[in-house]
C-alpha cells in the first residue's frame, strides 16, 4: 500500500507544474520543517566550526607562504586595474555605453544560510532559509565571497532549493577573463569537478586562466547570470586534431562541500 | 494510551534522524562518501519493532526529507518503504536473534537503496553518473554506514525500550 503511494506520489509530483497542488502541500511541509533544520543547523555550526579550525591548522603555514606570494601578485594587479578601471568608466562615459545589468551594482541581495544540504550523490541542490517573502524567484543567480554558487530552481513561502553548479542540468555561458575565450560551464565527470565546453578551437585558452560568467542579451532575451561573477579557474586544457572544441577542466572557485551562506542577487529592475 | 507511545517513540526518532540527515550529515563528506542516518535509525526500528513499523517509517522519513530538500515528492519514501520492510522481515525471520543482524541489514540495505535510487533518478530522466554513485560514493557510504551501526542501533534500542513496562509474567492458579 505504501509502495503504491509511493509511486502515486511520484507521478503525480513529476507530471504536474511546479504551482501544482502536491508542490504547494510541499512548499508548506518545507515551511514547517524549516525551524527544526534551522535549529539543528545553529546547534551544529559551533562543532562544524570547531572542525573546519582545527583542520584548517594542518596546511596553515603552506597555505601562508602561498598566499603571502599571491597577495604580492595581486597588489601588483590591484594597481593596473584600478587604472585600466578609470580608462574604462572614462571610455564608457565618452561612448554613452548601454550595457547589461552589471555585478553588483545592479542587484540587490538577499543573504541566506544553507538549512538542508543534499541527502545523496543524486542531487546537487540545498535548502536556503530565504524564500519568495524575501523576494526571491526562480532563476535567480546565487553567489558568495568565492563566486558563483548555482541557480534558485524552486521557491517556497519561507524557503528555496538552489541547484548548484556542479549539478548536471545547469550550464553556464562563460569566457576566459585573460584572452576572452568563450564556453559553457557545466558539471565535469568528477564530483565538484566543472568542464568548460563549446569552447572553440580558434581560441585561446591557458592554464591558470580565470573564468567568469558572460552575461549577453539577444534580442528580448538576457542572460540570468550578470556578467564578471567568478565561476573558476582552468586546471587543465587539452586539443587534438579530432577534436571540435577545446577540452577545459575547471577548478571551481566556491568550495561547494562546505557551504554556509549565500547570497540571491535579485535585479533592482524587478518590479 | 499505552499503544500510542510505541508509533509516537517511533515517528519522534525517525523526524531527528531525518532533519539532521538534511542538516548535518549530509555535509560530512568522508573519502568520498556520506553517512546516511536515516537508513541507519530505520534498520534499528525495523529489526526491533518488525516489518510493519520498518515500513511505514520508511515512507515517513522519505517523505520529511523529500520535502525538506524540495525533492521529488515519493522517491526516497518508495526506496526507504521497500528497505524497512525488507529489513523488518529479515530481523522477523532468519536474522532473528543474530548479532550481525544489524550489519547484514545495513551493508545489503545501503547497497540496494543506492542501486534502487540509481534506478528511479535514471528513469526519471535525471542526468546522474553511475560511475560517482557506484563506484566513488558507494564503498565509502557502506564503510560510514557500517561504522555507524552499533553506536545507532544501540540508541534506538534505548529509546524504545524507555518508558515501556516490561511484560509481566501471568498470574496463574495451581488447582489441586
Amino acid at each position: 500500500m505504501l509502495v503504491f503511494v509511493s509511486i502515486v506520489l511520484i507521478t503525480i509530483y513529476f507530471r504536474e507544474p511546479s504551482g501544482g497542488s502536491l508542490h504547494g502541500v510541499q512548499s508548506a511541509g518545507a515551511a514547517v520543517l524549516r525551524p527544526f533544520e534551522v535549529g539543528a543547523e545553529r546547534v551544529a555550526r559551533p562543532f562544524r566550526d570547531a572542525y573546519g579550525w582545527f583542520a584548517g591548522l594542518v596546511h596553515a603555514k603552506s597555505e601562508n607562504a602561498r598566499l603571502r606570494h599571491q597577495l604580492d601578485l595581486y597588489s601588483q594587479q590591484v594597481i593596473q586595474n584600478q587604472t585600466a578601471g578609470r580608462q574604462n568608466a572614462d571610455l564608457k562615459r565618452l561612448l554613452h555605453y548601454v550595457g547589461l545589468p552589471s555585478f553588483p551594482a545592479g542587484y540587490n541581495y538577499v543573504a541566506s544560510a544553507i538549512t538542508s544540504r543534499p541527502p545523496s550523490e543524486f542531487q546537487q541542490q540545498v535548502g536556503i532559509a530565504a524564500g519568495s517573502v524575501n523576494g526571491i524567484r526562480v532563476n535567480d543567480p546565487v553567489v558568495n565571497a568565492d563566486g558563483l554558487v548555482g541557480l534558485v530552481t524552486q521557491v517556497a513561502h519561507n524557503t528555496a532549493q538552489v541547484t548548484l553548479l556542479t549539478d548536471p542540468t545547469l550550464h553556464v555561458s562563460a569566457l576566459d577573463e585573460q584572452t576572452g575565450a568563450a564556453g559553457m560551464v557545466g558539471h565535469g565527470q568528477g564530483r565538484g569537478t566543472l568542464i568548460v565546453d563549446r569552447v572553440q578551437k580558434s581560441l585561446t585558452v591557458h592554464q591558470g586562466d580565470w573564468f567568469v560568467t558572460q552575461g549577453w542579451k539577444v534580442g528580448n532575451l538576457t542572460s540570468i547570470y550578470p556578467p564578471g561573477i567568478p565561476i573558476g579557474v582552468i586546471s587543465g586544457a587539452s586539443l587534438t586534431d579530432l577534436d571540435l572544441y577545446w577540452q577545459v577542466q575547471l577548478r571551481p572557485r566556491v568550495d561547494f562541500g562546505s557551504l554556509q551562506d549565500v547570497l540571491v542577487l535579485v535585479p533592482k529592475t524587478r518590479k | 494510551m499505552r499503544p500510542l507511545v510505541e508509533p509516537a517513540k517511533v515517528a519522534v526518532l525517525i523526524f531527528v534522524a531525518a532533519i539532521l540527515q538534511v542538516t548535518i550529515f549530509s555535509d560530512v563528506e568522508i573519502l568520498g562518501g556520506t553517512p546516511d542516518v536515516v537508513l541507519l535509525t530505520l534498520m534499528a526500528i525495523a529489526l526491533l519493532r518488525g516489518s510493519i513499523y520498518g515500513a511505514a517509517a520508511g515512507f515517513a522519513a522519505g517523505l520529511i526529507v523529500d520535502t525538506a530538500n524540495l525533492a521529488t515528492l515519493g522517491v526516497t519514501s518508495l526506496l526507504l518503504t521497500i528497505a524497512g520492510y525488507w529489513i523488518g522481515r529479515y530481523g522477523e525471520t532468519t536474522g532473528r536473534d543474530r548479532a550481525h543482524a544489524p550489519f547484514v541489514s545495513v551493508a545489503v540495505a545501503t547497497i540496494l537503496v543506492q542501486f534502487g535510487a540509481l534506478f528511479l533518478h535514471y528513469m526519471l530522466g535525471d542526468d546522474v553518473s553511475a560511475r560517482v554513485v557506484l563506484l566513488d560514493a558507494l564503498p565509502p557510504k557502506v564503510a560510514l554506514n557500517l561504522l555507524l551501526t552499533l553506536p545507532v542501533y544501540a540508541l534506538v534500542r534505548r529509546v524504545l525500550a524507555w518508558a515501556t513496562e516490561p511484560e509481566g509474567a501471568t498470574e496463574v492458579q495451581l488447582l489441586g
